[in-house]
């Protein structure tokens, strides 16, 4: 670890503390329809996107319409991305003429962006055309961003409102998120991207001529090993800026090319790594600000954004320190840290980032819903790579995918402050209103959703020869590949222990259906809870209400999800990376 | 529902307009007025000949070229194939591997410890670069094949190093592909 790596950790964390208000305030404006700079531009083709859409913007839904309105728009969209997978090869912008997508591939692929996963079974620069990348994907970077953030300004209008079942209108705020919040900010960051060398253009692969003609082995289909002169290079292409945007910013993580973030025409320089990261914090932690404004207690914003903060930066400690200490196993390397080298454990690292950054950025993929990687979390050492794993089992709640770590963070927030209650003996209240049994239930049912998934579809898949046949790392760590597997998928990020091989019928559909139970009970319990609350009458508050401003809240708040979070997950964690970091300091490998 | 279930398609069809054709295609037409270069991927020409991206590695092997690390994408350095070998740390075929390219390096250049970045694949298999330590340990092998002072390869190698962006972002860094083809314009190759 070194003195410079450090303050590029804290100098992020600064200019996230910066950015939260700014961003908090803006998205408050634009949910509660006030005047904003934009609107002289922005408010004429909202009003052309109602009418073509037929949307009557005064219309207010409770919860249940609502929860509807986001469904059928999330079936419908998925049903249209899928289509595109299947046609594009008689679609328009398909220089590589790629096939169609196969249909269990194009089902997952449909399933993971809908969700706001980006799980990648395929390789982008290999089988996605351009429009499939721009009009399928893309798009639904877009538009399952804005359905998280929406979702999350429910329940945040929940908590805020009082004695009515009218919670706004799905269709209304959807536009706005995506007209307001998300275009302008990627329109411009696109832009930076393409300065850094981001790519961006609409033509076929590039065909270079080697400097030096390379002979190659290769082994063939019929496993016999044969020598081969590669006399060229083809070099990808595409409109990969325009997705890199909304691919951090909407914390969807979907790389337009197999290696994501780390491929060079992705995130070509440290400052385009930097500007990645800020994006995939900048929406999570700014909405911790319009939780506050919007329910008249910005302590309470603070109190949250300091406990996600905490979790943060114990992750991000971790994991930088344990890729720092390398990997003991490979003899005769130099992993000291330099004026030279970053060292470390460098297997699967860009040298233009070194461990530092490549530490950095795994901790807040994985505490965000993001899921781009500008490194092998399968290369980490164990308790590096333990680490994202943990980040998503805590339900990505440490500020967490747009909009899903808010609503997720109210999960939490209610049980802490059910827990506190069960402890003074007193009906727990949040904010005014009183949670009841009905409030606990739900957030106790989007919980169980998420263990269930995980751990049900793991057990199957560590015992069944269909699931163990894809592991590609023996011992423990296959262990480790197949539960990150399922912990991505349910959380909804996307990231992998990526030397599993996915592609299989198995691997398709159990992820696609984790995905998809992931997002959706998660997301009715939630609306469940915002729709019961803010029928509720506010409290007035009492000598005896337990606060939920201040340290002591931030506290029982962490110890609430850390508390959750081992007792589900820490006997799946023992056998997999705790083992095999000890076998690797006793110098066992497999 | 069925109200809802209507303005569904009609608002997927819309938006797909907007945020998957009219706003991709518009970055493209600016990136390519104002940063055509580095919207067409930074592609090098040598004699009438495209050979490369500055920002994509590719591999050399020849004692007089400076070589990148090893790569994990396709049979090494494939664009189409982008990717990381996926090793875990206690894997035996990544302990054999290192153990292999530690050895043919310590021939050169007898009882070094070999700089980590040399002997690891990148996460995306097109690292363009190595770092600094991993330059300096080629420095006396491409002088000696090329027959020129190591003190003249030195100064080429710190032309190609990059700093920290800002000073203080990322990592020190040798761009491989640039420094190449630059060995290339100094006294031939024998």
């Amino acid at each position: 670890m070194t003195a410079n790596g450090w303050f590029q950790i804290a100098f992020y964390l600064l200019v996230i503390v910066l950015l939260t208000k700014p961003l908090g305030i803006f998205m408050t404006r634009v949910f509660n329809r006030e005047k904003t700079f934009l609107d002289p531009i922005l408010r004429p083709v909202e009003r052309i996107v109602y009418r073509l859409t037929g949307v009557d913007e005064k219309h207010e839904m409770r919860w249940t319409e609502y929860a509807m309105a986001m469904l059928l728009f999330s079936g419908v969209s998925m049903a249209l991305l899928y289509l595109i997978e299947r046609t594009q090869k008689w679609l328009p912008l398909n220089p590589q003429n790629f096939p169609n997508v196969e249909p269990g591939l194009a089902f997952g692929t449909a399933a993971s962006f809908t969700t706001n996963t980006n799980w990648q079974a395929y390789s982008g620069e290999s089988t996605m055309s351009y429009l499939t990348q721009m009009a399928g994907l893309a798009y639904h970077n877009f538009a399952s961003a804005a359905v998280g953030i929406v979702l999350a300004i429910v329940v945040i209008r929940g908590i805020a409102r009082k004695e009515t079942d009218k919670l706004g209108n799905f269709w209304v705020d959807a536009t706005r998120c995506l007209m307001w919040v998300l275009l302008p900010i990627c329109l411009v960051s696109s832009l930076v991207f393409v300065s850094q060398g981001v790519v961006q253009n609409l033509k076929p692969y590039a065909t270079v001529q080697l400097i030096e003609p390379q002979t190659v082995q290769v082994t063939g289909p019929d496993g016999k090993t044969t020598t081969q002169t590669v006399t060229q290079q083809v070099i990808a292409q595409g409109p990969v800026a325009s997705q890199e945007a909304i691919k951090e910013f909407g914390t969807n993580g979907g790389g337009f090319f197999n290696a994501n973030s780390a491929h060079p025409f992705e995130n070509p320089t440290p400052f385009s790594n930097f500007f990645q990261i800020v994006l995939i914090f900048a929406i999570p932690s700014g909405l911790t600000y319009t939780l506050g404004r919007m329910t008249g207690s910005q302590r309470h914003g603070w109190a949250v954004w300091a406990a996600m903060a905490f979790l943060f930066f114990v992750g991000v400690t971790t994991v930088y320190w344990a890729e720092a200490r390398g990997n003991p196993l490979l003899a005769g390397t130099d992993q000291r840290a330099s004026a030279l080298q970053s060292g470390g454990n460098m297997e699967g690292k860009e040298v233009r980032f070194g461990i530092a950054n490549s530490a950095l950025f795994a901790t807040v993929t994985t505490d965000a819903s993001c899921g781009a990687v500008n490194s092998m979390h399968d290369s980490f050492t164990p308790l590096g790579g333990m680490v994202p794993l943990i980040n998503i089992m805590l339900g990505e709640v440490v500020f967490g995918g747009v909009g899903a770590g808010l609503y997720g963070i109210v999960v939490f927030v209610i049980l802490a402050v059910f827990i506190a209650g069960l402890m003074v003996g007193r009906t727990p209240e949040y904010l005014g209103k009183k949670i009841e049994s009905y409030d606990v239930k739900m957030a106790m049912l989007a919980i169980l959703i998420l263990t269930f998934t995980i751990l049900g579809f793991s057990a199957i898949a560590v015992v069944k020869p269909f699931g163990t046949s894809s592991i590609s790392n023996p011992g423990p760590h296959g262990l480790s590949q197949v539960l990150y597997a399922y912990v991505s998928s349910a959380g909804n990020n996307g990231s992998a222990f990526a030397g599993l091989n996915a592609n299989t019928m198995w691997y398709n559909t159990s992820t696609a259906i984790a995905q998809l139970l992931g997002r959706f009970f998660m997301v009715i319990p939630v609306l469940a809870i915002a729709g019961n609350l803010a029928k509720k009458k506010i409290v007035p508050e009492s000598a005896g209400t337990f606060p939920v401003t201040g340290g002591l809240f931030a506290s029982l708040l962490v110890s609430t999800i850390l508390i959750v979070g081992a007792l589900t997950f820490f006997p799946a964690l023992s056998l997999g990376p705790i083992l095999e970091h000890l076998l690797m300091l006793a110098g066992k490998s497999f | 529902m069925k109200k809802n279930l209507i303005i569904a398609v009609w608002f997927t069809l819309v938006t797909t307009m907007i945020f998957g054709l009219i706003y991709p295609l518009g970055v493209t037409g600016l990136a390519q007025l104002f940063f055509r270069e580095r919207a067409n991927g930074q592609l090098v020409e040598k004699d009438g000949k495209l050979v490369g991206s500055r920002i994509i590695g590719q591999a050399f092997t020849g004692p007089g070229y400076f070589h990148p690390r090893p790569s994990a994408a396709g049979t090494g350095y494939d664009p189409t194939a982008s990717g990381g070998s996926n090793l875990a740390p206690t894997n035996k075929a990544l302990l054999e591997r290192v153990k292999g390219d530690v050895q043919k390096l310590q021939s050169e250049n007898p009882g070094a410890s070999i700089p980590v970045d040399l002997v690891t694949t990148s996460g995306s298999g097109l690292d363009p670069d190595i770092s600094p330590a991993a330059a300096e340990f080629q420095i006396p092998r491409v002088a000696r094949a090329r027959g020129i002072h190591e003190d003249e390869v030195r100064g080429l190698v710190k032309k190609y190093t990059k700093d920290r962006d800002l000073g203080f972002l990322g990592e020190p860094r040798v761009n491989v592909l640039e420094l190449n083809l630059d060995l290339d314009q100094h006294p031939p190759l024998h």
